[in-house]
């Protein structure tokens, strides 16, 4: 048959690591995977910015509110390249949007849970900007031509954004009794939604295997989780902050840090729309892209008539 | 979703500097040429990554069709005296 014929050359371009472009053919599995992830990996920078925004006009002081303003302006951008990486696939940016108004995309619940102190921008920026680096720079790696460009270009940026949450945290942390409970709070908070950002365990996740093979994903769950916690554990330490997770121990065997069992009740609540924030964010979202239509369909009339001065003149 | 758009899509490419080639960077949207470049000016460069931008319509792009890319790409396969290791130079012989 002709498409298992198709199928076999696909996955030895893939096997050669040769990276498939928006015209070559591919499987539709493989096209309706990268459709579902990277609109959702756009949906949830575009979302993030909103527990942050929430701090911009409470900022400590100009630095901090130029640094935040900045960072917020990046995730737009890095929510942007993705899309149009999502484009490529054949599906417009007004559906993608529709989808997420609808309910029917999803973006990372992470961002679902609220932002109640200055130090919550730290251990946003630390751990959960952290969390989301160790996945994007195992997909710089992906097969799919754009999305592995959008990644590179998304990592180079993304750096900052994690060294000005830990700066945070280490001012917050030296500073008054008051200030180290603040971070200390903070930490305690997210450290257990940036675990769970990297999705179930291997042996739970549906979708994992053929993402794999087909090296949409360049590691697995537990793999980029269990990098993710070594990593933090020894920052952590630094700031003189505990985790929240008597467990957490270092095991000579492995090599890695044990942790605690994670409560996936919390993150399958979370998912499905029960967070603190879920209706929030989505309200706020739609509010956004309502109050914006009169500035596109004001643009959009200004160009039409434009070309149809340059046509007459 | 009515006549609420989008934009357009267009393409755009950066030179990193001065004398270097235009290199093709990501796209974007936007409803006319003056609104594309300061989009891609605000998306694509605000760490200093180039000094110079192109933009072009993702529609008026013409490309070659992967599919047909052995074929299409064929003539050069059999033309080897293109390339300089074709040709004997004798010993001894420099800066050729």
């Amino acid at each position: 048959m002709e498409d298992e014929k198709k199928l076999e050359e696909f996955q030895q371009k893939i096997d050669a690591n040769i990276k498939i472009e928006p015209k070559d053919w591919m499987p539709e599995k493989y096209r309706q995977t990268l459709i579902r992830q990277i609109s959702q990996h756009a949906h949830s920078e575009i979302i993030g910015m909103q527990p942050e925004g929430n701090w911009l006009t409470r900022a400590p002081s100009l630095r901090s509110k130029k640094i935040l303003m900045a960072k917020i302006q990046d995730e737009a951008g890095h929510g942007l390249y993705l899309y149009c990486a999502a484009e490529t696939l054949g599906v417009k940016r007004e559906q993608f949007l529709e989808w997420l108004h609808e309910g029917k995309a999803k973006y990372s619940s992470v961002f679902n849970y609220p932002t109640l102190t200055w130090a919550d921008m730290g251990a946003v920026g630390w751990l959960v900007d952290g969390a989301a680096i160790v996945n994007q720079v195992s997909l710089q790696g992906t097969s799919y031509g754009p999305y592995a460009r959008a990644m590179v270009k998304i990592c180079m940026e993304e750096s900052f954004h994690q060294r000005q949450g830990f700066e945070i945290m280490v001012e917050l942390a030296k500073g008054t009794k008051e200030q180290k409970q603040m971070a200390q709070d903070a930490l305690n908070r997210w450290w257990w939604p940036s675990i769970m950002m990297f999705g179930p365990h291997d042996s739970e996740s549906a979708h994992s295997n053929q993402s794999l093979k087909w090296k949409i994903k360049r590691a697995s769950n537990d793999e980029l989780r269990q990098s993710y916690i070594d990593k933090t554990i020894e920052q952590g330490h630094h700031l003189g902050l505990t985790f929240p997770d008597p467990n957490l121990k270092f095991n000579e065997t492995t090599k890695h840090y044990d942790y605690s069992p994670i409560d996936w009740d919390e993150f399958w609540n979370v998912v499905k729309g029960n967070g603190a924030g879920n209706k929030l964010r989505l309200k706020h979202h739609i509010k956004a892209h309502e109050d914006g239509k009169w500035v596109r369909e004001a643009a959009k009339s200004y160009a039409q008539k434009q070309n149809l001065i340059q046509k007459s003149a | 979703m009515d006549n609420d758009d989008q934009g357009i899509l267009w393409e755009v490419f950066i030179q990193v500097k001065a004398g270097r080639p235009y290199k093709h960077i990501g796209s974007l949207h936007a409803y006319d040429k003056v609104m594309a470049m300061q989009s891609a000016r605000d998306l694509y460069t605000r760490r200093n990554e180039g000094n110079g931008i192109w933009i072009v319509k993702a529609d008026d792009i013409v490309s070659s069709e992967s599919s047909d890319g052995e074929a299409f790409f064929d003539p050069s396969n059999d033309k080897v005296y293109r390339h300089p290791t074709f040709y004997k130079i004798p010993d001894g012989v420099k800066h050729i």
